[in-house]
């Protein structure tokens, strides 16, 4: 069977591209700091030797529209062209392309399905930032196939947070069920508290330090049951409108599993969000 | 309401770099144009499959024919959609950061919780 090697959630910044790209000279005072924990960062995907990357993001209104809103839906297609007009615009982020492994896809939808989640699926994605600012992070030479899962944080109604949890569950058994010998990790991203759009954006730091600081400790600790019993759908609003992104952290939370505890953790202030970066070894730490 | 029609023109123009300088350059006749020709047509399908029934309400006209952030967001339009659009059409004519920031304030009268976003 495949082996699980790697456990990894991010947030997704779309501007570290851009940020780590400028000519020194031209870079923000905070440059220097975030490129030098991302590398540090990369180096945890790097030493777990993976094969093949599935993928957790939120597509951001660029392929999937209200008109025909999937919840969770699983890619499925030899390559995955990636990032839009408008991130090009807005964050300087390049095009990309990925290559897809359509067996992993099938695998996951098929057995995604028995195990009683409606998967949606699709046959042409063009993924966004949630999905290409992890590979910029982590794998910037984009030469994994990957296996995208997208799930709905943004357009309600939107599942709850348990569902979110019991999908990472399962995306985990279904990893470990795949045919095969590939060394897989599962990366994952979404937000700590943000605001976008409203009265609290582009604040001197995230809209919530003291949910920040919880998020982190849930998350670097395992702690599943402390965190569905403290965040709901109605919760999520308080911290900042953008927060519902904090429920693909919980999804992660589920494929590292109850009570595992991360074997890294960084975090990164920046002026209006905090980064967070966590990567669990199942194996052990030693020997990922 | 129409809160999914008004999400629609911010998505369609967004998406579109020709539409996004029209909008910024004539905001009232690119929203009665839109709401014409292009309200009804389904987003997947060929231009004779169209709806019959969309069209703003006079307010939510008046707020996009008026570029009013702040109006968009009490009515509940997606606040994402908003900005990206919105950091589009104005964000080059200022120092960085200084739109979003002008953009936060103009809704610092705004507290807990904000309008219902669900369509």
């Amino acid at each position: 069977m495949a082996e699980l090697v790697a456990v990894i959630a991010s947030t997704h910044h779309p501007f570290y591209y851009k940020t780590s790209t400028l000519p020194e000279s031209e870079r923000p005072p905070f440059a220097a700091e975030w490129i030098a924990k991302i590398r540090n960062f990369r180096e945890t995907l790097t030493k777990a030797r993976p094969d093949v990357l599935v993928m957790v993001g939120s597509d951001h209104f660029h392929q999937l529209w209200l008109d025909n809103m999937p919840q969770f839906l699983v890619g499925k297609a030899p390559v995955y062209d990636a990032n839009w007009y408008n991130e090009e615009r807005e964050f300087g982020l390049p095009r990309m392309r990925l290559a897809g492994d359509e067996a992993f896809s099938r695998h996951i939808l098929r057995e995604g399905l028995d195990a009683g989640f409606d998967l949606a699926f699709s046959n042409e994605l063009r993924i966004d930032h949630s999905i290409t600012c992890p590979i910029i992070t982590l794998r910037p030479e984009a030469d994994l196939p990957i296996v995208p899962i997208y799930t709905n944080i943004f357009a309600p109604p939107l599942p709850r947070p348990k569902r979110f949890v019991q999908l990472g569950r399962t995306i985990r058994e279904l990893v470990e069920s795949m045919p095969g010998n590939q060394r897989v990790a599962v990366i994952g991203t979404g937000h700590l508290s943000l605001e976008l759009g409203g009265p609290r954006q582009f604040g001197p730091t995230g809209p919530d330090p003291e949910f920040d600081r919880k998020a982190v400790e849930w998350i670097a600790s395992g702690d599943i049951e402390g965190c569905l019993g403290e965040v709901t759908l109605d919760s999520l609003h308080l911290p900042g409108n953008a927060t519902h992104g904090f429920m693909d952290f919980m999804l992660m939370m589920g494929v590292a599993g109850e009570g595992a505890k991360a074997d890294y953790v960084e975090t990164v202030d920046l002026f209006h969000t905090m980064e967070a970066y966590f990567t669990w070894y199942p194996k052990g730490a030693d020997a990922p | 309401m129409s809160k999914y029609l008004v999400n629609k023109f911010l998505f369609t123009v967004d998406r579109d770099p020709d539409l996004v300088r029209r909008y910024r350059e004539d905001p009232v006749g690119t929203v009665a144009w839109w709401e014409t020709e292009k309200a009804n047509e389904l987003l997947n399908c060929t231009a004779a499959e169209r709806s019959t029934y969309q069209r703003f309400t006079d307010a939510e006209r008046a707020a996009l024919a008026a570029q009013d952030h702040v109006a968009l967001f009490e009515m509940g339009a997606h606040p994402f959609l908003t900005l990206t659009l919105f950091i589009a059409m104005f964000e080059h004519d200022h120092e960085p950061l200084g739109y979003v920031r002008a953009y936060a304030d103009r809704m610092s009268h705004l507290s807990l919780p904000y309008p219902d976003i669900a369509t």
